[in-house]
């Protein structure tokens, strides 16, 4: 029977730990695709954060290491300028990158370390249980937002792709979603060229990624798909925020 | 073999990179910005990659990515820096990554000051970190001694996977004396075999990685690491003994404030009073066995330290009560005087 079908090589066997519904696995997916088809897994070292990804480096099929909360650029940075002929990313969520560590990405962005971000933003913290992350969208109950987020308490959510626009580092920065087809499959054309951008020398490239947490959310996987449909893209635009410069 | 006047910072990053360090991550503060600074200039000359990072947890960061994908690579501070590198120093020591850490120590606490202490020798030895690990902590007296010990650190920490720390108050950062840049003896050292390099497609992924959920696995990676620290107490205790024979008082004090004791401890032999000093040269492991084996005219120990008394707890422990132990220090930055330990040594011996 012919083969029409088969897993990327990027991933291993292992069964992940993520709950139903979580689109983690659909990004750690784009990702593995993407760097096999650059065919570069062979020399892709990439770095996990503390929050759900924590354990992304038992699920690729490359070496890895796994940061301290937040920081994980700067561990790629180090690995980075070792072997700068290598292909290092971090894969971090939105309390890792956009909470405890943004002075880490924050400067990462602005050396303009040739790395690749990939960005996931659930809008929660997802591992603790559920607690309120910078990029909770205003009147979203969180365990520590019991009522909903109040602005004028929490402030309002964290814009990470219009703000690393702005640093002059920063060679390549779009936002991305993965809730139907058509966006998973933007996605992974924003992750390549991410990854690209790194080949290619450009400096640093940082792809957002909205993604849904159903349990903590406490919705249906296919209502959390809806939700962030609604509710986070209006807030979160997609697109591209930032294109240095064209690459092949 | 020449002799170069330096400055004991620049000593430091001298003696690094002749050991082969090609890499660097810092953050300014004082008295060690030396160190960073000779770094800056000398390391592209030799291949290697100076970098000043946001911050002393960006730094310390950096050497864990650097380190676990296989280099030579250091970073130096000064005491409130190495309490910000803490949290590294624990995963670092978790994933067995070889580095160097410098700490060029100041008086605390708090923001402190500015000027010599051996006040972090708890946050050397206990360390400030999280879970059961320790740090081969090397305490020089001299910058010789500090040029070689930087080299070897190096090797120390490849031999053992291991992170090692030179701890050295601020008085061996900022004099100058002559130092030999000799060859010290090359270990033979295993292939980093377990580094993050890209598989190249010929092996399965590495991984460096602190997180064991199973709490059968983190305990089997804790009695790993007991023993690996069982056998580096074995090997790499050091310490120096002077002049212990027939002594009424024994002196212990490690790096600059040993040099001072040893003034002292001439002036009390031009008085008829017999003194020694017990120099611990790792902090740890601790040189226990040399408080074992004191002569059975010792009527006392006495503790001498920049700090309000940390070392002295490591001593008495290493006594076990056989001996009184007292403890004479100064901190802050102000310095034990040699009339200070001479009157301090005969008030205990009732002279």
């Amino acid at each position: 029977m012919a083969i029409v079908f088969e897993k990327t090589k990027g991933l291993s066997n292992v069964e992940t730990h993520y709950c139903p519904g979580c689109t983690h696995g659909i990004i750690h997916r784009l990702v593995a695709e993407v760097l096999e088809e650059m065919d570069v897994l062979p020399k892709a070292i990439g770095v996990s954060p503390v929050g759900c990804s924590v354990l992304a480096f038992k699920y690729f099929n490359i070496d890895f290491q796994e940061a301290t909360h937040g920081r994980a650029p700067a561990v790629a940075t180090g690995i980075k300028r070792v072997h700068p002929d290598k292909v290092v990313f971090t894969y971090q969520g939105d309390g890792d990158l956009a909470s405890i560590g943004t002075a880490e990405i924050v400067h990462a962005a602005h050396r303009s370390e040739n790395i690749t971000t990939i960005f996931v933003n659930n809008a929660i913290y997802g591992m603790t249980g559920g607690q309120m992350a910078p990029t909770t969208l205003p009147g979203q109950k969180s365990t520590t937002s019991p009522l909903g987020r109040d602005p004028k308490h929490a402030g309002m959510p964290l814009k990470i792709s219009e703000m690393f626009a702005t640093i002059p580092g920063t060679a390549y920065v779009e936002r991305v979603s993965v809730h139907d087809p058509v966006s998973i499959r933007n996605a992974k054309k924003a992750i390549r060229k991410a990854f690209e951008y790194q080949v290619a020398g450009k400096g640093f490239a940082m792809v957002e990624v909205l993604s849904t947490c159903p349990t903590n959310w406490g919705l249906s996987p296919v209502d959390s798909l809806t939700w962030l449909k609604d509710n986070m893209i209006p807030y979160y635009p997609l697109g591209n925020y930032k294109t240095l410069e064209e690459v092949k | 073999m020449e002799k170069v006047l330096m400055k004991g910072n620049e000593a430091i990053g001298a003696a690094a990179i002749k050991a082969g360090c090609r890499y660097f991550f810092g953050y300014p503060i004082t008295p060690q910005n030396e160190v960073p600074e000779y770094m800056a200039k000398e390391l592209p000359k030799h291949g290697g990659v100076f970098l000043q990072a946001e911050s002393e947890v960006a730094a310390i960061n950096m050497v864990y990515g650097a380190a676990g994908a296989g280099a030579r690579v250091m970073t130096s501070s000064s005491s409130p820096g190495l309490a910000l590198k803490q949290e590294g120093l624990t995963y670092i020591a978790a994933c067995e990554l070889p580095c160097l850490v410098v700490n060029v120590v100041r008086g605390g606490p708090g923001l402190g000051g500015i000027q010599p202490a051996q006040s972090d020798y708890y946050q050397a030895t206990r360390g400030g970190g999280n879970g059961d690990y320790k740090l081969i902590v090397l305490a020089p007296a001299s910058l010789q001694e500090l040029t070689d010990m930087v080299q070897e650190a190096f090797d120390l920490a490849d031999y053992y996977r291991n992170p090692v720390m030179v701890l050295a108050d601020g008085m061996i950062g900022q004099m100058m004396e002559p130092v030999a840049f000799g060859e010290i003896p090359q270990w033979t050292l295993p292939e980093k075999n377990w580094a993050t390099t890209g598989t190249d497609g010929d092996r399965a992924p590495n991984v460096i990685n602190s997180l064991f959920l199973a709490p059968e696995e983190l305990e089997a990676l804790n009695i790993r690491l007991q023993a690996k620290y069982q056998t580096i107490k074995a090997n790499e205790t050091r310490c120096e003994i002077y002049q212990l024979e027939d002594a009424e008082i024994v002196f212990t004090a490690y790096g600059t404030t040993a040099r001072i004791v040893k003034n002292a401890i001439k002036i009390l032999k031009a008085e008829g009073i017999k003194a020694g000093l017990i120099r611990p040269m790792t902090l740890w492991p601790f040189p226990e066995a040399a408080y074992q084996a004191l002569p059975k005219t010792v009527k006392c120990i006495l503790s001498v330290e920049m700090s309000c008394g940390q070392m002295v707890d490591d001593v008495r422990l290493a006594v076990e009560s056989k001996v009184p132990v007292a403890f004479y220090g100064r901190s802050g930055g102000m310095i034990p005087t040699v009339d200070d330990i001479v009157a301090e040594a005969k008030q205990l011996l009732g002279r």
